[in-house]
């Protein structure tokens, strides 16, 4: 028996459950009752759902964004050189990732409600109850708090992997430490950065959950729609052309990224 | 020394920021009241109605044994697949590959739209057992991403030295090189296990008899939360603080410095 025929099963697992799967929506995409038709995309066009798309864009921009300005910072001084018990703090850093995330969101909801901790607070201070649920903050606080881990542990993984002498040969030759950092340091962590925004910005992107229990279903993202064309509406044509839509703008998003990266072998989705 | 006072306070705001919800949660489990609007003194009540609590307790048991089951599953699939991958020649080899990606660059709702699409063309009915077959569809990757580069490290000419010196394939295999690749297989095994547990978007998609914790948790949330769910975040979460612990702890026993979390390879 051939070596390479053990990888037979894998290919015939995916054949059912990968490729005839992306097949089926196709097929729905392009047909409305067994007719080939684009009039599935030609809905997408009008305002209300073009709209809805820009909205969950830039949603996640402004993530992303956050995300690296604060994650940023967090993976530079875990991986600085005279971080002392390093190891702990990076274990504190995965250790809420592995809380359900369900619940992580959960619990901002017990916080940010009307009757939460935040506005009892902010009601003792003298400053008085603020909606803060149900709001578009709300949820970009939602995002930015789940998804920060995965901004912060690409960038440290690539800076502690760096050659720690390339930035003393900078200070020898006579760089000061903004210089090195914006010439040496940012540089070769720019990898770990593109790999960062790709796992942040495509769960942000295509979320529904988050939206739904932070925003209350106030805000419709790009997710929430596709749920319902196909949970609530039915209509699975509309629904697979979204689905559609939604995967060709993250294969471009990951093939834009990809060029940023110097590293060409990045490792995707696994960090 | 003021810059790393600075560095140290600036990494405890955000490690307080991560922390913050779930403190509430943990401190809320104990709380004597029904609502949260009110401090009824302390309490192990929920904990007590927790273990009473049915669904909760079928979803944990679902959540945990298609975890299991499913890493299994993706743990035979996805090492054979790439010791077969690995022995493949280039444009076949490629096409596993980009095979391979593509569940993992899909974004969670569309997988598991297609899959759900899958089971009822397939008039399959919507329960365990189309969570597990979507568990571990989505797992196999991680398994094969974790072994494959395990396999291309190896020196490619142990296995043929094995054989001239007498051992049948087979054996080469199990003493030559399963050693090699085992700890990929740990590495893809865990990542497929966390992936497992985590998963809402494609167990809610794929199964509507059956609810894991997720889909339980979602469900509640568009209901009322009872305060049993506190006492249960709060278990989950003690019982992953100290199995990492107990982890790093034994690494750094070990000698070992590499800091090994939920993923790191």
């Amino acid at each position: 028996m051939k070596r390479s025929s053990f990888a037979a099963p894998y290919g015939l697992w995916m054949l059912v459950f990968t490729i005839v799967p992306i097949f089926i929506i196709v097929y729905y995409a392009f047909t409305i009752n067994g007719a080939v038709t684009l009039d599935n995309f030609r809905m997408f066009l009008e305002p209300e759902f073009v709209g809805i798309l820009t909205f969950s864009l830039w949603l996640a921009f402004l993530c992303t964004l956050l995300c690296l300005l604060f994650g940023y910072p967090c993976a530079l001084f875990l991986a600085g050189r005279d971080m002392r018990r390093a190891t702990l703090f990076v274990v504190l850093f995965v250790i809420p990732m592995w809380m359900n995330f369900l619940l992580r969101t959960y619990a901002w909801m017990t916080l940010l409600e009307d009757t939460g901790l935040i506005n009892r607070f902010l009601e003792w201070i003298g400053i008085g109850r603020k909606r803060l649920m149900y709001t578009e903050n709300a949820v970009l606080f939602g995002l930015v708090y789940n998804f920060l881990p995965f901004m912060i542990f690409p960038i440290y993984s690539v800076l502690v992997r760096s050659d720690r002498n390339l930035e003393e040969a900078a200070q020898d030759l006579g760089a000061n430490a903004w210089l090195v950092f914006l010439r040496v340091t940012l540089p070769l962590s720019l990898p770990g950065v593109v790999s960062g925004v790709s796992m942040v910005f495509m769960p942000a992107v295509t979320t529904f959950v988050v939206p739904r229990l932070l925003g209350g279903g106030s805000f419709m993202m790009f997710g929430d729609l596709i749920e319902n064309q196909f949970l609530t509406t039915g209509d699975w044509n509309f629904g697979s052309a979204l689905s559609l839509i939604m995967m060709g703008l993250i294969f471009i998003s990951l093939g834009i990224l990809h060029r940023f990266n110097p590293d060409a072998e990045s490792n995707g989705a696994v960090w | 020394m003021a810059w790393r006072r600075l560095r140290m306070t600036y990494l405890g705001i955000v490690l307080a920021f991560l922390y913050a919800p779930i403190i509430v949660l943990i401190v809320y489990s104990f709380n004597a009241a029904e609502t949260r609007a009110v401090w009824g003194g302390w309490s192990l009540k929920w904990y007590a109605e927790l273990f009473h609590n049915k669904s909760i307790m079928d979803a944990l048991s679902v959540t945990v044994s298609v975890a299991a089951l499913a890493t299994l599953a993706s743990l035979a699939l996805g090492t054979l697949a790439a010791i077969g991958m690995h022995s493949m020649r280039g444009g076949l080899s490629q096409v596993f590959v980009q095979v391979t990606n593509l569940p993992m660059m899909t974004p969670d709702i569309v997988t598991g739209i297609s899959l759900m699409v899958l089971f009822i063309f397939a008039k399959a009915p919507r329960g365990y057992g189309t969570m597990l077959l979507a568990h571990i569809t989505f797992d196999v990757p991680y398994v094969i991403f974790s072994v494959l580069p395990r396999l291309r490290r190896m020196n490619k000419h142990m296995y043929e030295a094995a054989l001239d010196l007498g051992a049948t394939p087979s054996t080469a295999m199990r003493r030559v090189i399963m050693p090699e690749i085992m700890p990929g297989m740990v590495t893809g095994a865990l990542l497929a296990f966390t992936m497992s547990l985590d998963d809402f978007v494609i167990s809610y998609f794929t199964s509507v008899r059956t609810a894991n914790l997720s889909v339980l948790i979602y469900s509640m949330t568009r209901r009322k939360v009872p305060p049993t769910v506190n006492a249960l975040s709060a278990i989950m979460f003690v019982t992953v603080l100290t199995l990492l612990l107990i982890q790093n702890l034994r690494e750094a026993r070990a000698g070992k410095s590499k800091p090994k979390g939920a993923g790191s390879q």
